[in-house]
Formats: structure tokens, C-alpha cells, sequence
């Protein structure tokens, strides 16, 4: 029976134990990304769940970012069903004065993150959450890197704006 | 690059995330320092990013949750290898071929082992039983403790799949030593006179294979592994019609180990 074990064993353990301690982080990110916990948690067991499964497929490289993009690519879909399932989803409050803010500005950063495009939600959060260089950011998104940059810079020009009081429109500067 | 250089607005990202060279740096904060306009932009970013971690940085202090917990993912991991497996195998079979069926397939060398030596056991089982036509079995079909028997021996609750739809009638069961413990053997009798038996006994470990395929002579197996149990289909080397109970049986336990989740 031990022999039996080992025999299988080999393989898994090398991603299964790289991948425990990375389990904070992915429901981290998760969290920050679909906004609910459920969800959220989902996500992070279904990216597990792949990355188990496909171990095989995972040669070197770097398991967080491996995992970032299984993750990434699982919410994606998750998003595609919920656009084809219009009623299943909550509908947003968009209350401008509701919601009691930590910052005193009236509206909060996960609301301000929520309003972003995805892709722009997503390099944030790798970056700012996660600490993810560029370079990671990239080939989690794969996109080139100048795409990554594009996305941070229109990200965090959305998020003051709205972190601001939704100025008129943004001033361009330059 | 030198401290010349004008700056560029990935600069001013790359600063508030740590990401900019050390010799850029003089270059950037005195841009800053003669730019409001930057340096309210740049600060704008830096308490955005203290926002979303303050926000969110505590999830990864929490206590994992018992279904994210690694074991949990690798059970799951499995059964959905096993699934994988499973078609892979039924699709190699659809498309036929001879020799070890699935052999390459799943990958689990300790599975094939498990299984040849299983399925061996199981033919030779199947051959001294089948010709005994008076005593083929110890408890009838009909006997109402036939399974709960098998099951308290084998230690594990064993099925009889109806195996109609494959034109076999259930005739009883027996129990046999193995070298992993008691083994069920339950037998089924076909129109023709020909005899089908299932083995199960435990596997001594957790863990999932394809069905493979063994022949001795006249006689086929399938043999696979699932839910802790090994089994092996024996009867006349019929590869398809073997196959075909397999999978009623496969399809019998399944359920059980879905009603347990």
C-alpha cells in the first residue's frame, strides 16, 4: 500500500506542496476581485482544483503566477455565464450618497474598483494587492507588458476620479 | 538611462509600486518635487494602493476553510482525473484496438500493477467457480443477506448492478481470501450459459484508475480502482461486452460515493 502511494506520489507533491502557501493569497485576490466571499472561494477551489489536475502540465515557472492566470481565466467564465444569466446576478446599489465610506470621500475603494473594466480591476489588484512585478502581471494577463502599463495607468486615473467626487471629467494631463 | 532622461509616466507607476531602478530614482523624486500636478497624481496612487490593501489584506490572515484546505483539493483533483481517465479509456475503446487497453493512458504505473495482479486473481476465481455447476456459489440471488454479508466481510457495501440490459441474470455470491483481504465475488448468468463474475475487494488504498483490460485464453477482465475498492469484471473475452458491465458497475458505485459527498 506505501509502495502504492509513493508510486503516485512524486509529482503531486512537488505543485501540491507549492501550492499551500499559496492558498492565502489566491483567496485574497479572489476576494477582491468577484467581492463576495462564496464566490470568491469558488473561484479559489476551482483554481486548485485545475491546478491539481493539470499538474502535469506545469513544468518549472512560477507557480503563483500560474495560478493568478488559472484563477483569471476561471473568473472570466464565471463573468461570460453571468452576462448570459441577466437575472441571477445582483444588481448593484448605485447609490452615490449611500454606503458609509472609510475615507470620508462618500464612496469607498471597492466600490471604485468594481466600476473599473475588469482587465484594469485585475492589473491593480496583481500589482497593488499582490505585488506582482510588470513583467508577472503580463504573462498572468498575457498581454505585453505595455498593455499591463496602459491598463495600471487608466485604472488608477478612474479610481482618483472617483475617489475624488467624480471631478466633471478628468483633466487631461500630460 | 541617465538622470536626464525625461520622465515618462510608467516611471511614476513604476515608483509608487517599487518598481523603479535605484538610478532613476533622484531623477523622479526631483521631477516630483517641481511638478504639484505629478506628485498629487503620485500620491493619489499611493493611498489607492494603501486602500485596496487595507481593505483586503486581512483575507489571507483568516483561517482556511475546511473545503480549500489542500487534502480536500486533492480528493476533488482526482475524482475529476478519474472521470478524465474514464473517457479517455471508453473513447480508446470506441475507437478499438488491441492490446493493454489504457495502459498509457492515465499515467498510474502502481494502478496497472494493482490491477494485473487483481485481474489475474480474479480469472483464476472466475475459472473454478464458473465450471462448479452445482455449487457455484455459496449464497443465493434470492438469499435477502447476500450483500449485507459481502459487504460486512469485504468491509465496504457491495453492489449488484442489474445487468439485464446486458442479458445477465443474478445468480449469488461467495466470498474468497485475497492476498488484500476478503474478496466478494458475485456471479451472473447470461442466456447462453455463459457466466460473468464481479470481484471487489479493498484496494488498501485511496485513489482512482482507468478500466484496463487483461486476457487469459477465453477469458477478459476489466480491473480498475475507485473509491478505496478494486474491482475486476471477468467472463468469455468479450472486450466490448466486458467494457459495457464495467461500466454498470462503475456506474452503480458511483452513486453510492456521490450520496456519501
Amino acid at each position: 500500500m506505501g509502495a502504492l502511494n509513493l508510486a503516485m506520489e512524486p509529482a503531486m507533491t512537488t505543485v501540491r506542496r507549492g501550492l499551500e502557501p499559496l492558498i492565502p493569497a489566491l483567496r485574497r485576490f479572489a476576494r477582491a476581485l468577484a467581492r463576495d466571499g462564496e464566490t470568491a472561494d469558488d473561484l479559489v477551489q476551482d483554481t486548485l482544483v485545475r491546478a491539481l489536475r493539470a499538474e502535469h502540465l506545469f513544468h518549472g515557472g512560477d507557480l503563483r503566477t500560474w495560478l493568478f492566470t488559472i484563477l483569471l481565466n476561471l473568473d472570466r467564465n464565471r463573468r461570460r455565464g453571468l452576462s448570459r444569466r441577466p437575472m441571477l446576478a445582483v444588481i448593484e446599489e448605485v447609490d452615490p450618497a449611500g454606503a458609509p465610506s472609510s475615507d470620508g470621500s462618500g464612496r469607498d475603494i471597492e466600490r471604485g474598483l468594481a466600476l473599473l473594466p475588469a482587465e484594469q480591476r485585475e492589473v491593480l489588484l496583481l500589482v497593488t494587492l499582490e505585488g506582482l512585478s510588470y513583467r508577472e502581471a503580463a504573462e498572468v494577463q498575457a498581454v505585453p507588458i505595455g498593455t499591463v502599463m496602459s491598463r495600471l495607468s487608466r485604472a488608477r486615473a478612474a479610481l482618483r476620479a472617483h475617489l475624488d467626487g467624480e471631478l466633471p471629467q478628468l483633466r487631461r494631463v500630460q | 538611462m541617465t538622470d536626464n532622461a525625461p520622465i515618462t509616466e510608467d516611471e511614476l507607476h513604476a515608483y509608487v509600486d517599487g518598481a523603479l531602478p535605484a538610478d532613476r530614482m533622484a531623477a523622479v523624486e526631483s521631477y516630483l518635487a517641481r511638478n504639484p500636478e505629478a506628485a498629487a497624481r503620485v500620491a493619489a496612487w499611493r493611498v489607492q494602493a494603501a486602500q485596496i490593501r487595507e481593505r483586503w489584506g486581512m483575507v489571507a490572515d483568516e483561517p482556511i476553510p475546511e473545503r480549500l484546505r489542500i487534502e480536500s483539493i486533492a480528493v476533488r483533483a482526482s475524482g475529476i482525473r478519474r472521470k478524465v481517465a474514464i473517457a479517455a479509456t471508453i473513447a480508446f475503446l470506441v475507437g478499438a484496438g488491441a492490446g493493454w487497453l489504457g495502459r498509457d493512458l492515465s499515467g498510474f504505473g502502481a494502478d496497472a500493477q494493482l490491477a494485473r495482479v487483481l485481474a489475474d486473481a480474479a480469472i483464476e476465481a472466475h475459472r473454478l467457480y464458473i465450471n462448479e455447476v452445482r455449487h457455484p456459489i455459496e449464497v443465493r440471488a434470492d438469499e435477502a443477506h447476500l450483500l449485507p454479508w459481502l459487504s460486512r466481510r469485504v468491509g465496504s457495501p457491495v453492489r449488484a448492478p442489474n445487468l439485464a440490459p446486458e442479458g445477465l441474470k443474478l445468480l449469488g455470491g461467495r466470498l474468497l481470501p485475497g492476498s488484500r483481504g476478503p474478496t466478494a465475488l458475485i456471479m451472473y448468468e447470461g442466456k447462453g450459459g455463459e457466466r460473468v463474475t464481479i470481484t471487489c475487494t479493498r484496494a488498501g488504498r485511496e485513489g482512482e484508475s482507468g478500466f484496463r483490460w487483461r486476457e487469459a485464453g477465453d477469458i477478459g477482465a476489466v480491473a480498475w480502482v475507485e473509491s478505496g475498492l478494486a474491482f475486476v469484471v471477468a467472463g468469455p473475452a468479450e472486450r466490448q461486452r466486458l467494457d459495457r458491465v464495467a461500466r454498470q458497475v462503475h456506474a452503480a458505485y458511483e452513486e453510492i460515493s456521490t450520496d456519501r459527498r
